[in-house]
């Protein structure tokens, strides 16, 4: 039991986020053709509406709740004080966990019923959405059974995933949970050790700059005015399309 | 004053065949390729009609463009906001129904079919799931007025006409259309470059170029919608954006466009205009009834001294300024003013002309008028319609155009935001043209008549005959006047030169440097 708890909080996180690294690194770098979000609403528009929206707002949110309380779980702990804000939290959370349930849901059943959207399913695709689903459907089971999960992960998870970064990994408490919640963390690792492989990426070229740049863009090719300039006439930057 | 230097095309409706040369030279070089086989870059449609993709004018359905709001201006159905909320499903984007599922015949089918009753046929099949479908639509599916009355009364520049003019029309699409041949304008004020979320749009400085940066391109799919005019293309295979590169490949080493280089009715012409970039938030945000006049206000004057001076300040090369005074496209559009850009109403400052067609236009239908004329036709050409006829008469002067058989409101709003006097301007203009040649060539016109036309509009005789010289002689160089791309002093400040030395070549990527 010890090793598989070993492996499975120990050898499992550190080898996910290696590989996570330096896949998303090298694939950033290395292969940036292939690095989209593979949009398929040009195929199929109607269906997807009632996926991706629900999964990905879902989703979005979940991600940012479990990240606070990682970061912030004295936060969480004094909101949690009161009951009805407890409640609040949870039902809430709940909900937007549903959310995403069903529409991964919906975007499972779409790929595999448009005979179009069939076409251009890759396995990673149905994999990475199968683990989704199946991460999701733990959550909230997780949510349902061992109440109250914010209070217990800012209390528990917290610690374990701060041991973890700082390479001091405790384990001690992640190991006696029930094994619902130790499913619902491994598969969470798994599923980061599977980014680099997927298309999961786009999730880290989410384009928020486009909220602070200037609408238009030109790019020069040379920098106009100091190629005519003879002093200046070795620049060794790239400009930004070559 | 920020001169800058743009490719600029303008295309002479007037000469267009339809013969879709254009569209096929561009699809055979750029997207003969899996995930862009329903892309046509360069298409032409038939006017009156719904186009590609289906109504595409229509910015109710497809939300593209800009918008006025308060002083300046916003994009429609993308935008920071809307663009980002959006993301995880864009509500305007259309889906490849709206333009067509491409697909093949099972050739293999004729050939190795076995000994049976009945003929082997070549069943179509879909490009993109490889399963027999059944052909509903495919490009150009109303070309010719096929298809019509469904087709091209849907056409969404039927709009503002009087019932009774769109009647006339309907009558007319037994005889009278025009073919548009259409491909990305290179925009000044792009919005595909406004609306894409990671930046991977942008417009080349030094000759305005618009392309999409492939290896940035996150498949968020908000141009689609922006561009108005749907020149901005999914790829549904590789998950990227394409568009009309005007063959800059071809341009830098100074070659047409493919498009350009293969038309037939060589409608086409392509040149440099200087332009001032200082003005373009102000004239893209320009009231929609001086859209027109502001956009050609901002193309500067190539000869002006200052302009020159400007120009040369900002590193615009000599041979791009002599390459702005010999151009075809400046020469149609601002000396003459002869040409308009496509929906200005779009406000994405397009920099693609075109002629408007004097042909369809001319030769009105006059009712009862004709009575005594009709009593001396073949009985075939009666079949028509008894009252109507194709009146060719020029006896007076603009009176053809007057009660034009092809509603200049249709062609106002198609180029010039509805503005019919416009329209009309540069059907005088070529009909005065046409006038004075018929003039120097036959000679059978009143001579002071001649005159007249032309102080009408305000062309002297030499003007016509350029004008003349440049529609129909115009050899290959007059039409296509390229700027060298100086990519001989780009490459200076891409690389240092030097570096390559010492280097072999035949697959040494490395240097062959001694090991550690
Ligand atoms: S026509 Fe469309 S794709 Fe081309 S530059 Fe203008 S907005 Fe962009
Ligand atoms: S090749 Fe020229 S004439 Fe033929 S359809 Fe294209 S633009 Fe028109």
């Amino acid at each position: 039991m010890d090793l598989l708890n070993n492996f499975l909080f120990i050898a499992l996180p550190y080898i996910a986020l290696t590989v996570f690294l330096i896949g998303t690194i090298y694939r950033y770098k290395g292969t940036k053709f292939k690095f989209s979000s593979l949009s398929s609403q040009f195929l199929e528009g109607k269906k997807l509406f009632w996926g991706s929206v629900p999964f990905h707002y879902g989703i979005m949110v979940l991600f940012f709740g479990h990240l606070t309380a990682f970061l912030l779980p004295d936060v969480i702990l004094s909101w949690n004080s009161s009951p009805l804000r407890l409640m609040i939290l949870e039902v809430s959370a709940f909900i937007f966990g549903i959310s995403a349930l069903v529409g991964m849901f919906s975007l499972l059943i779409r790929r595999k019923t448009n005979p179009r959207i069939e076409i251009i399913t890759s396995k990673m695709d149905l994999l990475i959405e199968l683990m989704l689903l199946i991460q999701i459907f733990f959550g909230l089971w997780v949510a349902y059974e061992y109440r109250w999960g914010s209070s217990w992960f800012a209390s528990v998870m917290s610690p374990y995933l701060t041991s973890i970064f700082t390479l001091n990994p405790q384990i001690d408490a992640v190991s006696r949970m029930p094994w619902v919640i130790k499913i619902h963390v491994s598969l969470a690792f798994t599923i980061v050790l599977l980014i680099p492989f997927t298309r999961l990426v786009h999730l880290l070229v989410f384009p928020l700059s486009y909220l602070w740049r200037p609408y238009q863009k030109v790019i020069w090719n040379w920098n106009r005015k100091k190629i005519r300039d003879p002093k200046t006439l070795l620049n060794v930057t790239r400009s930004k399309n070559n | 004053m920020d001169v800058r230097s743009q490719v600029s095309m303008l295309f002479h409706l007037d000469k267009c065949i339809g013969c879709h040369t254009c569209s096929i030279a561009c699809k055979n070089i750029w997207t003969d390729r899996k995930g862009a086989e329903y892309m046509w870059w360069n298409n032409v449609e038939t006017k009156p009609g719904t186009g590609y993709p289906t109504k595409w004018e229509d910015q109710d359905i497809y939300k593209g463009g800009w918008e006025k709001s308060g002083k300046s201006i916003s994009l429609i159905g993308s935008g920071k906001l809307k663009g980002l909320v959006n993301i995880f499903h864009n509500p305007h984007l259309p889906v490849i129904d709206d333009y067509y599922e491409p697909w093949t015949y099972k050739y293999s089918n004729l050939i190795e079919a076995p000994a049976q009753d009945d003929q082997p046929t070549a069943r179509p099949i879909s490009l993109i799931t490889g399963k027999p479908i059944e052909i509903k639509a495919g490009p150009n599916w109303d070309d010719d007025l096929s298809g019509s009355p469904d087709y091209a009364r849907k056409d969404p520049n039927l709009e503002n006409l009087s019932p009774a003019e769109q009647e006339a029309m309907f009558q007319l699409e037994k005889m009278a259309f025009f073919y548009l041949p259409r491909i990305c304008n290179h925009c000044l004020n792009p919005a595909c470059v406004a609306s894409c979320p990671s930046g991977a749009i942008y417009k080349r400085g030094e000759d305005g170029i618009v392309l999409i940066n492939q290896k940035v391109c996150r498949a968020w799919r908000m141009c689609v919608t922006a561009c108005p005019y749907k020149k901005s293309y999914y790829n549904w295979s590789t998950g990227k954006s394409e568009k009309c590169i005007l063959c800059y490949p071809r341009i830098e080493s100074g070659i047409a466009p493919a498009c350009m280089h293969s038309c037939v009715g060589r409608i086409r012409y392509l040149g440099v205009m200087l332009y001032d970039a200082d003005r373009i938030n102000e004239v893209a945000s320009a009231d929609v009834n001086n859209l027109v006049n502001s956009q050609l206000s901002m193309i500067l004057d190539p000869f002006d001294e200052d302009v020159i001076a400007s120009a040369k300040e900002n590193g615009v090369a000599d041979s791009t300024i002599k390459a702005a005074q010999d151009s075809p496209v400046y020469k149609f559009v601002k000396e003459w003013g002869i040409a308009l850009p496509l929906h200005p109403e779009f406000r994405t400052l397009p920099m693609l002309f075109y002629v408007p067609p004097l042909l369809p236009v001319m030769a009105s239908l006059s009712e009862q008028k004709n009575k005594e004329q009709l009593d001396k036709l073949d009985p075939i050409a009666k079949k028509w319609d008894d009252d109507w006829l194709y009146d060719t008469s020029t006896e007076e002067l603009w009176g053809t155009i007057d009660d034009a058989r092809f509603p200049l409101q249709y062609m106002a709003n198609m180029f010039s935001a509805g503005d019919t006097c416009k329209v009309k301007d540069i059907m005088k203009k070529l009909m005065a043209v046409r006038i004075h040649r018929r003039d120097k060539t036959v000679g059978d016109l009143d001579k002071e008549n001649v005159k007249k036309t032309l102080k009408d509009v305000n062309l002297s005789a030499d003007s016509a005959d350029d004008i003349y010289y440049l529609t129909s002689l115009a050899k290959f160089d007059d039409r296509f006047v390229i700027p060298p791309a100086h990519r001989e002093q780009a490459i200076e400040m891409v690389e240092n030169t030097g570096d390559v030395k010492g280097s072999s070549g035949f697959g040494f990527i490395e240097k062959p440097a001694r090991g550690i």
